[in-house]
């Protein structure tokens, strides 16, 4: 209890002066244009409209080429199933 | 793959394979500049997106109240094409905030309700294939609710505070912008027009194979 009790004194007083001197930080909601913001928060546009098409294509292509695949596996199996039952 | 979708494909894909230059002729919006051309596959995306949620909703309606079976099977295609162009919008949509907005992400009305009403259709799909016996009921029940969520979708820009343009912005777009845009609103909805006939074709197909193999079992 007592070991607890000279944990938290420390805590308090190594915490209370580094409160006292820090710098007050912008609020969340503050604005600050992209332009002024440092270099590594900045992407240029060029790679973000790339990735954005690049996405697109992925998805679409990849989905046209799932669809035509499974509606092909079914079809072949309708037909084998027909010929069975003949 | 009937004559039509294949009609309806192919223009799609023809009319997407040009879009980026015509689209790379439209002027720069002053603000944002090159970013916002992300606009011009983002928007389509985003309507189709909802287009898709309004299609499984009243088709689930019509297979729970009106007792339609085929209509179960148009459901199930536009709720998987309600996934596929969800995606589309909800990572192209960030990838334009990110210059535009200098964030990824705000947990705002039309964001947020975006992401859920993209979430309710991951889960149809997944209780749909997992779901077992009675599967397609809870479906339908769960389609109505992301039908319930599209009209609070479209109106949420104009009625809270955000980020996202509001829904006046397209119709006051000049001409040289909204004809690429109109042009890939166009392409996209080919091409949603040829991926849900496809996807209801491939229902069909399910139906008649379980058919072909009750039918054998009976024999």
């Amino acid at each position: 209890m007592r070991f607890c009790r000279a944990l938290f004194l420390a805590a308090l007083l190594t915490a209370a002066p580094a409160a006292l001197v820090a710098q007050p930080q912008p609020s969340a909601d503050e604005f600050v244009p992209m332009e002024e913001a440092p270099p590594e928060e900045q992407i240029p546009a060029i790679n973000l409209v790339a990735a954005a098409y690049g996405f697109v294509w992925i998805v679409v292509v990849g989905y046209v080429w799932s669809l035509g695949r499974r509606l092909q596996k079914a079809e072949s199996e309708i037909a084998a199933l027909e010929q069975r039952r003949r | 793959m009937t004559k039509l979708n294949q009609i309806e494909l192919a223009l799609a894909g023809a009319m997407l394979a040009v879009a980026p230059w015509i689209i790379d002729a439209a002027p720069y919006e002053a603000t944002m500049g090159l970013v916002q051309k992300i606009f011009y596959f983002h928007m389509p995306a985003a309507w189709l997106f909802l287009l898709a949620a309004i299609i499984a909703g009243t088709a689930s309606a019509m297979f729970l109240f009106g007792k339609k079976r085929d209509m179960d099977g148009w459901a199930l295609a536009a709720a998987e094409l309600a996934v596929v162009f969800g995606i589309i919008t909800l990572v192209t949509g960030p990838l334009w905030a990110r210059k535009a907005w200098g964030i990824w992400w705000v947990w705002d009305a039309r964001l947020t309700s975006s992401l859920i009403l993209w979430m309710i259709f991951v889960a149809y799909l997944l209780l749909r294939r997992y779901g077992g016996p009675g599967a397609d009921k809870l479906g339908a029940g769960m389609a109505l609710f992301g039908l319930a969520n599209v009209p609070f979708i479209f109106v949420s820009v104009n009625v809270w505070r955000t980020l996202h343009p509001q829904t006046s912005v397209v119709p006051t777009l000049p001409v040289q912008m909204g004809g690429p845009l109109w042009f890939c609103i166009t392409a996209f909805f080919l091409l949603f027009l040829a991926l849900l006939g496809m996807r209801a074709r491939l229902e069909r197909q399910r139906v008649r194979i379980e058919d072909l193999y009750l039918a054998e079992d009976e024999a």
